[in-house]
């Protein structure tokens, strides 16, 4: 068990030095940074300042070890745009962006697995078939255009939500709405499929044989296994929610992270855009790692293997 | 007793030996998700190609009299318009049409891409093994770990959008399907005895690569390819949303339903009908893809 929890520490931890190598690179390589910042019709002595200012002159191998070693310690440098500490600006932001992922992933749990398990329950009924149907179309459904329908329902025709802004929980409903939708398709199939593994099993013929009740198998054996796979679906589906809240952020007016991203993009602001790539892709890792783990701990087979 | 037992045989119809490629064609008539998907997916082809034919006005031509005119359907609408016109009085419809063919040829060149640089990976890791395919599964957990929507805006931001760029970043960014899929396939198949076959006969790499490895990929690699596209279009969709994808007087859907966005609150119908016609296009390939997933993998069903 050690070696493997060692083993994928070591590995998330390369992923993550490779993901801030390439991400630094990317964004360096795309363009002049120096010209980007400088705007429009800027001279060139206004450039070339800019260039030394922000050390854009030197090496990209330094700019990155100088880059990555001041980010470590918790320093992103300043925003060209808001002319704060960049760490200032998430710490500030973070929480809204993590609250709606959160709220979002319960709300496509809640929505999605126990649709999975009447679906496997009761295959090709009309339930199964329901909500194979909600999967298709959730697959489909462009996420921002989902996010302008609701506000034309909930906002224009009923006036009963509102359309942007944070100021309290009500604000959270849409988004949330729009984000969990996302993830549902994908939690409710592996809940299905998982279930109707577990359910042709031999350990619950066994089970129905001696005659349990239908409830206490459903739950007590074959849920648990059914679950296994769908726990870290759900964690890396966390962190998808956190790199798509960019659109529904801006959408909803929501100060989030996403918004922050979005207004550091249009704005050529190189720091915050750098930090919060750096930030949300630590996170994916992060969680791809829990993910991994908690699935080690539930399923002793993946440990050994 | 046994003369009865004959005559029932006998009686009973031929059975049917079916070839995998005649099994196949059932399955997929009697498949209604891949039927609908394929009548969507050709309408919707076959509308973007006789856009220039039918399409009743230059998609780009501005009429400022006529600005925001509802759809036909609307009291104030008429059949000039059937689908109104924009807030620079250009036709919905025109534009929609036009649109289509945008929205197909950045999904199509984008698949395109990823799926060469995906399947080239997946193959090698597979097939070599070893040190490749750590390197390369490496380079796919890499892949998944950066959020595809901030990296490809950020790019976008700083190369500048064009058409060109957006397929460019869509193709060097959706490529983790096909890995993924070309290897694990790869190495299924690595062992089997007509590939020991074409290793013993001394037929060269490439040979074995594109000749007698890749076309038993091929089934899992089209699935892929549909699901691929229908994300690289939505993709698209939502750059172009924000304004860092295809950019105006171009009618990309996405661009239709950020511009309808300010009159959201009057002129509801200025983002319902690019976003009904996105959704409608995407369930189509989607629907197609599963479909094709069901069909070609006989354990699939």
């Amino acid at each position: 068990m050690y070696v493997f929890v060692l083993k994928r520490i070591g590995l998330a931890f390369l992923v993550a030095l490779f993901v801030s190598l390439i991400t630094f690179l990317m964004l360096r390589a795309a363009g002049d940074p120096a010209i980007a910042m400088a705007g429009e019709g800027a001279s060139e002595a206004d450039i070339e300042f800019i260039r030394v200012q922000f050390g854009f002159d030197r090496p990209l191998i330094t700019q990155y070890l100088d880059w990555l070693s001041s980010a470590l310690l918790g320093d992103f440098g300043t925003s060209t745009y808001f002319t704060t500490p960049v760490s200032e600006l998430i710490a500030e932001r973070l929480p809204v962006t993590l609250k709606l992922g959160l709220a979002s992933l319960i709300f496509a749990i809640v929505l999605a697995t126990p649709l999975g398990i009447l679906a496997a329950v009761y295959p090709n009924s009309i339930i199964d078939r329901a909500a194979l149907a909600l999967s298709v179309l959730g697959q489909a459904l462009p996420n921002f255009w989902f996010a302008l329908m609701l506000i034309v329902v909930f906002s224009v025709m009923w006036p009963i939500l509102p359309p942007s802004g944070n100021s309290s929980w009500i604000n959270f409903i849409m988004p949330t709405m729009v984000l969990g939708y996302y993830a549902t398709p994908s939690i409710m199939r592996l809940t299905r499929s998982g279930m109707l593994e577990v359910l042709r099993s031999d350990y619950i013929r066994t089970a129905r044989a001696k005659g349990l009740l239908p409830v206490q198998i459903m739950f007590k054996h074959a849920l648990r296994n059914a679950i296994l796979p769908v726990v870290s679906l759900s964690t890396v589906q966390f962190g998808y929610m956190l790199g798509g809240s960019i659109i529904i952020e801006s959408i909803f007016a929501l100060h989030g992270i996403g918004q922050l991203a979005w207004e550091s993009i249009s704005r050529a602001d190189l720091p915050t855009v750098q930090a919060i790539v750096l930030i949300i892709s630590l996170i994916y890792v992060g969680l791809n790692l829990a993910g991994d783990l908690i699935n080690a701990w539930l399923d002793p087979r993946i440990r050994v293997s | 007793m046994s003369e009865k037992i004959t005559s029932f045989v006998n009686d009973l119809p031929e059975p049917q030996l079916l070839s995998p490629r005649q099994a196949m064609v059932l399955r997929a008539r009697n498949h209604s998700g891949f039927l609908l998907g394929c009548i969507g997916l050709i309408s919707i082809i076959l509308l973007a190609l006789a856009a220039p034919i039918i399409a009743p006005f230059d998609p780009s031509k501005q009429d400022l009299l006529s600005r925001l005119q509802p759809p036909a359907w609307y009291e104030a609408g008429d059949m000039g318009h059937i689908f109104g016109t924009d807030q620079l009085g250009r036709d919905y419809l025109s534009r929609l049409l036009y649109g289509a063919q945008l929205s197909l040829i950045i999904g199509f060149l984008a698949m395109i891409l990823s799926g060469i640089i995906g399947t080239t990976l997946g193959v090698i890791a597979g097939y070599f093994g070893g040190w490749a395919d750590l390197i390369i599964t490496f380079i796919i957990t890499t892949r998944l770990s950066m959020p595809v929507v901030l990296i490809a805006l950020s790019i976008a931001a700083i190369f500048g959008s064009s058409l060109q760029i957006v397929i460019l970043i869509l193709g060097l960014l959706l490529w983790d399907g096909f890995a993924v899929v070309a290897r694990s396939a790869t190495i299924q198949l690595r062992d089997a005895e007509y590939l020991v076959a074409a290793r013993a006969l001394g037929m060269p790499l490439w040979r074995i690569i594109l000749f007698e490895l890749l076309p038993n990929l091929r089934d899992s690699l089209i699935v892929v390819a549909t699901l691929e596209m229908a994300h690289a279009i939505l993709l698209e969709a939502a750059l172009s949303f924000l304004g860092l994808g295809v950019q105006p007087p171009l009618p990309s859907w996405g661009l239709m339903i950020a511009e309808g966005k300010d009159y959201l609150f009057f002129e509801p119908w200025l983002i319902m009908i690019p976003g009904v016609a996105l959704f409608l296009l995407v369930m189509s390939i989607n629907l197609l893809g599963d479909g094709l997933r069901d069909i070609t993998s006989p354990d699939g069903r």
